[in-house]
């Protein structure tokens, strides 16, 4: 039927309408709450690494001090806060690690778990994810 | 992430529900092999369609699949059986994290089980293969903070009914390409709403009509999906208006 196509490009239409809307001028950052929230999800993301052994193994030779702090920065400047990142760039940081795609992968739910135990709203773990998802390519396979 | 297995499709390859998709059966990365299977009901007016698939993704790569279908005919009586074997190889990107949408290309090898019915509409064959092209993308939190799915995919077939009422027919008995397409919107990590579009070719004469389904995705952890949609198959076999109930459940066994 072509009333159905129709209805499909109109639902379509309709979703991409609205998502212009719903980008604003709000920043990822201020709706996260600022740099109090930003902190607490890095905090629970190096919990969550702590207690896994696949991505402990990354992470067993780093200095978790400065891994923090670095995080912090990168994470405040990605979601469009005041911050400039200083650490080395994510091809830098990666380079030598060979992370494999399930193990990005996992790394990736680890994270989700560290929003949510953040409390942050689903729809809004998916903006701060969709900021990341680029730096994908300058981390797997290095 | 949870939910970006997707489901599998009426005849066994990954998809929605009747739409091939470009993403492949599991959650399978450049390391990984999944093994899922599919059980699928869609109970309209006259016809009872029973799906039971099996698929297996290889390396984020290659999918092959097997399905059978058991078409019992409510009114008539009998049934019309169905074998495919389906095999989907994705060409480029990644469904979330690539720029440009996921892109794969597949085939299903159709074999009707018994001739007699697809004769008896007028059918010239009782085997064929559908080729097609799929593209897929999520748009991370692009619907005030929902993730969006989309699926365009374009068919090349000459099945009847998706090879039910055999291939090929007195009208036309050459491949004909057909649109598909679906869109979803995931309202969590659990719950995904959506609508699906299938351009069929009319080749019997019969009047043989597009499908469409909207329907709900229930996906309580990566082991397990539950799918229940309301399906308009339109008219089959002279029976109009065939509408009812989709139900479909999947589990990755490895």
């Amino acid at each position: 039927m072509v009333s159905s196509m129709k209805n499909l490009i109109f639902i379509a239409l309709v979703s991409w309408f609205i998502a212009g809307c719903a980008s604003n001028n709000t920043s990822v950052y201020s709706q996260l709450g600022g740099q109090p929230k930003v902190e607490q999800i890095v905090d629970n993301f190096i919990t969550e690494i702590e207690f896994d052994p696949i991505m402990f193994e990354y992470f067993k030779d780093s200095d978790i001090g400065r891994f923090r702090e670095k995080m912090i920065e990168h994470l405040c400047f990605l979601t469009g806060g005041p911050c400039e990142y200083t650490g080395d760039t994510m091809v830098q940081v990666h380079t030598g690690m060979n992370v494999t795609e399930s193990d990005f992968n996992h790394g990736v739910d680890l994270f989700i778990a560290a929003m949510n135990k953040a409390d942050v709203p689903h729809p809004l773990q998916n903006k701060v994810l969709a900021v990341m998802a680029p730096t994908r390519k300058e981390i797997i396979y290095l | 992430m949870i939910g970006t297995a997707g489901l599998t499709q009426v005849e066994g390859s990954g998809g929605g529900g009747i739409v091939p998709w470009a993403t492949l059966s599991g959650y399978d990365s450049r390391e990984q092999v999944s093994v899922s299977a599919t059980a699928t009901q869609v109970d309209v007016d006259n016809y009872r369609l029973n799906m039971l698939g099996a698929s297996a993704s290889f390396y984020d790569r290659l999918e092959v699949s097997v399905a059978h279908q058991r078409f019992d005919l409510k009114s008539l009586g009998g049934d019309i059986r169905q074998n495919i074997v389906g095999v989907k190889y994705r060409v480029y990107g990644d469904v979330v994290y690539s720029d440009w949408p996921q892109i794969s290309v597949g085939l299903q090898h159709k074999r009707l089980e018994d001739n007699a019915i697809a004769n008896l509409v007028g059918a010239q064959d009782d085997s064929g293969t559908d080729f097609y092209v799929a593209a897929t993308k999520v748009h991370l939190g692009a619907v005030g903070g929902y993730n969006l799915v989309w699926n365009v995919a374009a068919r090349a077939t000459k099945a009847n009914q998706m090879g039910l009422l055999g291939f090929g027919g007195s009208q036309n008995d050459s491949y004909e390409l057909m649109a598909e397409a679906s869109i979803g919107v995931l309202f969590s990590r659990h719950f995904a709403l959506g609508m699906e579009y299938r351009q069929k070719p009319d080749n019997l004469g019969l009047g043989e009509e597009d499908w469409t389904d909207f329907f709900v995705t229930y996906i309580p952890s990566k082991d397990f999906s539950l799918t229940l949609a309301w399906a308009d198959l339109g008219s089959i076999a002279g029976a109009s208006d065939q509408k009812g109930l989709y139900l479909s459940f999947n589990g990755q066994l490895w």
